[in-house]
C-alpha cells in the first residue's frame, strides 16, 4: 500500500517550515522500503479525503481564516478523520481544528470541531520562544521522549474534556499558562511547537508513522538525534538557569505559574549537566 | 524642543558615524532625526531582501549625476534603526542628500521624522518571526507610512502583492517591475483574505475574490538572451552590466535606478556609475585562505535563499552553509524548512555555525552529502578539502580551491571578521582583494543593525 501524505496549504499555513514535517514523514517512511506519496495541496485545488495523513501548518491571522473557511467548506479532512486518518497540525493548524479559534477581524472565528478545544485571545504578551515538553505516560510508554520545540503564538488554547494535552510544559508557555501542551485526540496530534516539530523529535515521526503502517524498524538516526538532545539539553540548561533567577526565558513573553520540576539538584556549568538526577538519566526516563 | 544639528553630532563625536553615538544623539533629543535631515535630500530603502546592497547601488547613482561626484551621506554598515541612520545623518556633510536603508518595522517612524523625498519599496517577506511575528503587520504600516508620506515618490515593486497594497495608497507611485521568486507569503491577499494567483509564465497576479491586482509597471527588469534591461513603459530602454552577481542584483539596480529618478536623477549615468559595485560590506567578496578561495554570499530567509541558488557555482563546488539563531537573526530556524535545499544535491556540503546542526538534518533530509562542522573556518577549510578531492579548479589559475559560502546574518559577520584575520591568508592578496572589492572587510563588522532597537 501505498502512504499518501497530504501538506494542507502550505502557502497559506506554511509560515513557519511547518512543510519540513510533511517532508520528514515521507523520508522516513521511504528509507523504510515503503510506498509513499506527498499530496501538496494548494489553497486553489480541494482536499483529497483520501490520504493517510494530513500535515498542517501555522500561519497569519488572515491566511488562517480563509484555510478555515476553505476545509469546514469542503469537509473533506472531516471525512478523512472519521475514517482514521492521521492528523498532525501545529499552532494556528492547531488553533483552526478546534471548536473556535480568534478570527482575523479579532472576533470569534468557527473552527473545523475536530478537536475539543477553544482558541481565545489574551492580554498576556505573544509567547515566543523555545518550549521543552515532557509528554504524559501513556505516550512515554509510546517511547516518546521530552519533546522540544519553538512556539510563536499571541492566543490561547483550553482544552475541553474531549481532547487531551501531549504533556507537561517544562519550559514555555504551551498552550495558555506554562501548564500543558498540545492536544491528542483519537489520530489528531497538535501542538504549538515548530522547529519543524518532527525535525527534532523523531520518535514523534515515527509514533506518528506507526498509526497508519504499524511497528517500524530503526533508521539511522544520528543527526536527528544529536539534534534533539542539544535542543533539550539547551532547554533544560535554560530552565535552570531561569530557576535560579527567579524569571523564565530570560523575561522574555513566557507567562504562568512555575512547576515543581522533576530534576531539582543538579546544574548546568560550563556547558555541561552536574550533579541531581542528570540530564541524560532524565531525558532517558521520560 | 530639538537642537541644531551642529550641536546633535558634537554629542556624537563627529565622524564616529557609530551607533553608540547615534544613541547619544537620541537621548539628547528624541526627535533628531528631524532635525539631521533638515536641509537635505532624503531616500529611505526598506524591504526583507536587498536593503544593503540597494542603498549601496542607489547612493553609487546619487552621487554621481551626469557623470559627476558629489558626496552621499549613507548607512552602509547596515546599521538601519534610529540609532545608526541618526549616527549616520550626524557624520555625514550638512546639506549633502541621504539614502538610508531602513529596517521594515522602523520604516514608518522614521519616515515621518525625516520626511523622505523618496521611499524605496523592495519586497516583504517571512524573517525574523519572532521578531516582526507576522509578515502583513509590516505591510499594514508601510501602507500607513505611504498615506502619510505625502511629499515622497514611492518607489515601488509591482510584482511584490504585499508592496503593492502598501504602495496603492500613496500620492504618486514608480511602479518597478522588478520580480518575486519566493511567493509564498502573498498567496493570501493583503486586502481583503481572499487568494492572489500568479500567472503562469508571467509576473501577473490578482485576488480571486476581490480583484485586486498587478499594477501596471512604469519600468520593468526584463532578463532575456539579450542580456538584463531596464525597460520603461515609454520606450527608453538601458542595458544593465553589472558586477554583482544574480537576478537579484538586476532587480536592485531597477528599484535602484527609480529611486535615482525619483530623486530627480537621469538613468543611463546612474547605471553607470552602479555598473562599478563589486561587492557590498563583505557579500559577493571572495577571500583566500591557505589555498581555498572563498566567496561569501549572504542569506538568511528562504526568499534570499530563492535567489542565491543559481548564483552559487555550478556543482561539484562545495558549498559552506553556516546558520546562527541570535537576535538578528531570528531566534528560530525552523525556515530553513522553507528553503528547497534538495538543489545542493550533487555538491558537498558542510554545515556549520551555532545551529549548524538543524541545518544538518535538512541537509539528511533532504538527501544532501554533507558533514557538519562547527567551526567557521574549519568549515572553509573542510569545503576546501573535499573540493580538491572532487578535482574542482577555480578557473583563476592560482591554484586555489573555490568554495561557496552563504552564511545568514550574524554568521556572515562573523565570518567576515574571522577570514579578514585568519592565520595563513597572506596578508598581501587579503588587502589587494579588499582593494579591488572597494571596502575592507574590517573586524568588527556590524553585528548590531539587525533586530537591535533603541
Amino acid at each position: 500500500m501505498s502512504v499518501l501524505i497530504a501538506l494542507v496549504y502550505p502557502e497559506l499555513l506554511g509560515t513557519y517550515g511547518d512543510s519540513g514535517n510533511a517532508t520528514i514523514l515521507s523520508q522516513r517512511l521511504r528509507w523504510r522500503g515503503h510506498d509513499t506519496e506527498l499530496v501538496t495541496v494548494s489553497a486553489a485545488d480541494s482536499v483529497p479525503a483520501s490520504c493517510d495523513i494530513y500535515v498542517i501548518g501555522g500561519g497569519e491571522d488572515l491566511p488562517q481564516g480563509l484555510a478555515a473557511a476553505k476545509l469546514n467548506e469542503s469537509r473533506a479532512l472531516h471525512r478523512a478523520v472519521d475514517n482514521g486518518a492521521v492528523v498532525l497540525a501545529v499552532c494556528a493548524g492547531f488553533q483552526i481544528m478546534g471548536e473556535r479559534f480568534v478570527g482575523p477581524d479579532g472576533r470569534a472565528g468557527e473552527g473545523l470541531g475536530l478537536l475539543d478545544c477553544v482558541t481565545a485571545s489574551t492580554s498576556a504578551p505573544r509567547a515566543i520562544g523555545e518550549v521543552l515538553v515532557e509528554p504524559s505516560r501513556e505516550w512515554q510508554g509510546r517511547g516518546l521522549g521530552v519533546l522540544t520545540g519553538f512556539e510563536n503564538h499571541g492566543a490561547v488554547t483550553e482544552l475541553g474534556p474531549g481532547a487531551r494535552p501531549v504533556g507537561e510544559v517544562r519550559l514555555g508557555t504551551g498552550n495558555k499558562d506554562g501548564t500543558v501542551e498540545g492536544a491528542v485526540a483519537g489520530r489528531i496530534w497538535a501542538t504549538y511547537l515548530h522547529g519543524p516539530v518532527l525535525a527534532r523529535n523523531p520518535r514523534l515521526a515515527d509514533l506518528l508513522l506507526s498509526w497508519v503502517v504499524g511497528p517500524l524498524a530503526p533508521l539511522e538516526d544520528s543527526e536527528p538525534d544529536a539534534l534533539h538532545a542539544e535542543r533539550a539539553a539547551r532547554s533544560f540548561g535554560e530552565r535552570n538557569r531561569d530557576d535560579h533567577s527567579g524569571t523564565r526565558h530570560s523575561g522574555k513573553a513566557h507567562s504562568g505559574k512555575a512547576h515543581g520540576g522533576k530534576w531539582h539538584g543538579g546544574k548546568w556549568h560550563g556547558g555541561k549537566w552536574h550533579g541531581g538526577e542528570g540530564l541524560a538519566g532524565w531525558l532517558r526516563r521520560s | 524642543m530639538g537642537r541644531g544639528a551642529g550641536a546633535l553630532s558634537r554629542a556624537a563625536g563627529r565622524g564616529s558615524g557609530s551607533v553608540i553615538g547615534g544613541h547619544a544623539i537620541l537621548a539628547i533629543d528624541p526627535a533628531a532625526l528631524g532635525v539631521l535631515a533638515g536641509g537635505r535630500q532624503v531616500v529611505l530603502v526598506s524591504g526583507t531582501n536587498g536593503k544593503t546592497t540597494t542603498t549601496k547601488l542607489l547612493a553609487a547613482g546619487l552621487a554621481a549625476p551626469d557623470g559627476g561626484r558629489r558626496p552621499v551621506v549613507t548607512n552602509l554598515l547596515g546599521a538601519n534603526m534610529p540609532a545608526g541612520l541618526a549616527a549616520a545623518l550626524a557624520a555625514g556633510p550638512a546639506g549633502a542628500p541621504a539614502v538610508l536603508e531602513v529596517d521594515e518595522a522602523w520604516l514608518g517612524r522614521v519616515a515621518a521624522q525625516v520626511r523622505p523625498s523618496v521611499l524605496v519599496l523592495l519586497n516583504l517577506s517571512r524573517d525574523q518571526l519572532d521578531r516582526n511575528n507576522e509578515v502583513r503587520h509590516v505591510a499594514q504600516r508601510w501602507r500607513q507610512a505611504c498615506l502619510e508620506a505625502t511629499g515622497a515618490v514611492v518607489v515601488a515593486n509591482s510584482d511584490d502583492p504585499l508592496v503593492a497594497w502598501a504602495a496603492g495608497k500613496a500620492a504618486r507611485v514608480i511602479w518597478v517591475g522588478a520580480g518575486l521568486r519566493w511567493r509564498n507569503d502573498a498567496t493570501g491577499c493583503p486586502d481583503c483574505g481572499g487568494t492572489v494567483l500568479f500567472s503562469e509564465g508571467t509576473d501577473d497576479w490578482s485576488c480571486q475574490k476581490c480583484g485586486f491586482s498587478r499594477p501596471q509597471p512604469d519600468i520593468w527588469l526584463a532578463t532575456g538572451t539579450a542580456g538584463a534591461r531596464a525597460e520603461f513603459a515609454a520606450g527608453e530602454s538601458h542595458p544593465l552590466q553589472l558586477r554583482l552577481p544574480g537576478r537579484c542584483n538586476q532587480a536592485n539596480a531597477v528599484m535602484a535606478m527609480a529611486g535615482v529618478l525619483g530623486a530627480g536623477g537621469t538613468p543611463g549615468p546612474a547605471l553607470a556609475a552602479m555598473a562599478a559595485v563589486a561587492e557590498v560590506a563583505g557579500r559577493y567578496a571572495t577571500f583566500d585562505l591557505v589555498g581555498v578561495r572563498a566567496r561569501l554570499l549572504l542569506a538568511k530567509n528562504p526568499a534570499g535563499w530563492a535567489e542565491v541558488f543559481d548564483m552559487l557555482a555550478p556543482a561539484p563546488t562545495p558549498v559552506v552553509i553556516a546558520i546562527n539563531a541570535r537576535t538578528a537573526d531570528g531566534h528560530d530556524p525552523s525556515w530553513l524548512w522553507d528553503v528547497p535545499f534538495e538543489a545542493l544535491r550533487g555538491r558537498p556540503a558542510i554545515a556549520t555555525g551555532e545551529r549548524g546542526l538543524d541545518l544538518a538534518v535538512r541537509l539528511h533530509y533532504a538527501q544532501v552529502d554533507h558533514e557538519l562542522v562547527p567551526d567557521l573556518v574549519e568549515a572553509v577549510q573542510a569545503a576546501g578539502k573535499r573540493g580538491r578531492a572532487e578535482g574542482t579548479g577555480t578557473g583563476t589559475g592560482t591554484g586555489h580551491v573555490q568554495v561557496d559560502v552563504v552564511a545568514n546574518y550574524t554568521s556572515f559577520h562573523q565570518l567576515l571578521a574571522r577570514l579578514g584575520r585568519a592565520p595563513g591568508t597572506p596578508g598581501a592578496a587579503r588587502a589587494g582583494e579588499a582593494a579591488r572589492a572597494g571596502e575592507a572587510a574590517t573586524p568588527g563588522a556590524p553585528t548590531a543593525g539587525r533586530g537591535v532597537g533603541l
